[in-house]
């Protein structure tokens, strides 16, 4: 890996770096995420995996039909998942759209982060400035996380500069809150794309690079998130700067969450197992892992029953 | 001389639609009556009675939204499929339960017929089970029976077909999923009876059947929380049943320990009312 020796802001400069980093053995990665998906994880791992995998969860809700009521009983149960007991942790924090967010940090106080969606999205189609304001309003409205997409048009185009341009000038708009930058991996085709993606994303500032908007048919895999755990590890060896990963849509199983904190601990290392470091972007997930920590708990198979229906 | 080689069967699950191996992975021996081999069957474990549990819940949803007509048609067709297979459901009964070639031809047929009885049960019971009821007030009054959910069946031990059927067209019929674990040493009809189902009209998810000791799973099935009843008919251990009935207490499912029939003679309406739960509609006269 080479060192970056001063920024590196414009395309040609960008396409230079980006196209030097090593390619991705895209069958050595799948055949990876599979041996180590296979791995057997006994009862004592199981349980703390669930708590911490409860933790991490970014509780999750990003529809056109979302009401000022449905944010708040999302928030009530993201301060307490489990009422029936009161050793279930809280998740990491709400994620919802930014008109949103004054209702989430009313609902969650300053005990969760709220993490709101800017820049347009899901599609992130619009003039800076317009997704600029985007991230402003949700700033001022008691967002402390902003997930912005970045333009995948300009990436797939190869106008890495523009890419590299706009997350500086978001990041510079969230002032002291979080930036996760989404790649929306499932528009990027390739996983040296994704590669690519990440580290730009990295140099641009980034807090957190986080797969997809959930919007998209092919949202986070754990082929993904071994490419993107590389370019954290990789990055922190160059930088001594920590950048976390949040993989986002289609985790739904507590099997695949503790496969994912495997992956984790795995590619990255032990330092990622924190919720400042690693988080779920998910939404049923919750009620799944609610369900695996009762069985634990009372020695029965639990239900559906015994779980909120959000 | 013919020196084929013939094909040794190992059969599997049936969850969900599909016929997956045992998660544990283990298989057992089943014999006909002379102890003589006839094929391996899949030794299920908990967790292939947590995979059938999800599967049945994700049947139940389209199942019991489904017309009463519809259910009928689709029993009527797995009667159908059967009368196809007649032959081949002939030969296993007599191996599995040592009957002579009349004898097994009776208990085929009369399986056949059980559910070509119930199919005509599925948009009638309704009628019978439910009632308008006389109130004082200017109100309609009446109650319709719903499904209860997913219900655990234990098939009989001993008449390994037509007990069978006997037991799940019940469960079906009134829009439940059923989850059966075969008789552990007779399984072989009950695993044709499930290539029936695949190649029949009934969706995934709405019979799945486990092959297996129901010392081992059953508990699971009875202490699980996405279970909503249990049907003890084929537990012939009165310890086994008292500790069944325990553990289904522990989440308050409807529990149904019949005494074994003459599964030959015609059944009555007590097995289409066991898993059904009743709804009492309270609706105003119009002005």
């Amino acid at each position: 890996m080479r060192t970056i020796a001063e920024p590196l802001t414009t395309t040609s400069a960008l396409r230079e770096f980006l196209h030097g980093l090593p390619g991705v053995d895209e069958v050595g990665i799948k055949a990876r995420a599979t041996a180590l998906g296979t791995r057997s994880i006994k009862n004592d791992s199981k349980s703390w995996a669930i708590d911490m995998a409860i933790r991490m969860v970014d509780l999750t809700t990003l529809e056109g039909m979302d009401t000022p009521g449905k944010v708040r009983a999302m928030c009530a149960k993201a301060l307490r998942p489990d009422p029936t007991d009161p050793t279930a942790p809280s998740v990491a924090a709400v994620c919802v759209y930014g008109d949103m967010a004054p209702v989430a940090r009313a609902a969650v106080g300053d005990n969760l982060h709220v993490a709101a969606v800017a820049t347009a999205f899901p599609s992130g189609r619009a003039s800076l400035a317009v997704k600029l304001q985007d991230v402003r309003d949700a700033v001022a409205g008691g967002a402390d996380e902003i997930d912005m997409v970045i333009d995948r048009g300009a990436f797939l185009a190869g106008n890495y500069g523009l890419v590299h341009e706009q997350i500086v000038a978001v990041k510079a708009a969230c002032g002291l809150a979080h930036l996760k930058v989404i790649l929306e991996t499932g528009e990027l085709r390739t996983l040296d794309n994704v590669r690519r993606a990440s580290w730009l994303a990295m140099m641009a500032g980034a807090d957190f690079i986080k797969t997809s908007t959930g919007k998209v048919p092919v949202a986070a895999t754990p082929a993904v998130t071994i490419v993107m755990l590389q370019a954290v590890r990789d990055y922190y060896e160059l930088t001594q700067t920590r950048i976390g990963v949040k993989p986002a849509g289609g985790i739904r199983t507590s099997k695949d969450a503790i496969k994912y904190l495997v992956l984790v601990k795995e590619t990255a290392g032990e330092a990622w197992l924190t919720p400042d470091l690693f988080r779920f972007g998910a939404s049923t997930l919750l009620n799944d892992l609610l369900m695996q920590r009762q069985r634990m708990a009372v020695g029965h198979y639990s239900g559906p029953d015994y779980v909120t229906i959000d | 001389m013919n020196d084929r080689v013939e094909v040794r069967k190992t059969y599997k699950l049936f969850i969900g639609g599909a016929f997956p191996r045992s998660e544990s992975g283990r298989t057992y021996e089943v014999h006909d009556t002379d102890d003589k081999f006839l094929a391996n069957a899949a030794k299920g474990s908990r967790k292939d009675a947590r995979d059938a549990v999800l599967a049945a819940r994700k049947g139940f949803a389209a199942w019991s939204a489904a017309t009463a007509y519809n259910r009928g048609q689709v029993l009527y067709r797995v009667a159908e499929v059967m009368e196809g297979r007649r032959e081949q459901f002939i030969a296993d009964v007599q191996a599995a339960e040592g009957l002579g070639d009349k004898k097994s031809a009776r208990v085929v047929d009369t399986s056949i017929d059980r559910l070509v009885w119930y199919a005509g049960w599925a948009d009638k019971y309704a009628q019978v089970l439910g009632n308008t009821n006389p109130v004082a007030g200017p109100y309609f009054n009446f109650s319709i029976p719903e499904p209860t959910g997913v219900v655990a069946a234990i098939a009989p031990q001993d008449s390994s077909l037509l007990g069978l059927v006997s037991v799940i067209a019940p469960i079906v019929v009134t829009g439940n999923a059923a989850i059966v674990i075969a008789s552990t040493l007779r399984p072989i009809p009950a695993i044709t009876f499930t290539e029936v189902l695949a190649t029949s009209d009934v969706p995934p998810g709405v019979i799945n059947m486990l092959t297996g000791d129901p010392a081992e799973i059953a508990p699971w099935l009875a202490s699980h929380g996405d279970v909503n009843a249990i049907d003890l008919t084929g537990v012939t251990s009165t310890e086994l049943a008292k500790k069944l009935e325990i553990e289904a207490a522990g989440t308050v499912k409807r529990v149904r320990r019949p005494a074994q029939p003459n599964w030959l003679s015609t059944p009555d309406l007590g097995r289409l009312g066991a898993f059904v739960e009743t709804k009492t509609v309270w609706h105003p006269l119009g002005a």
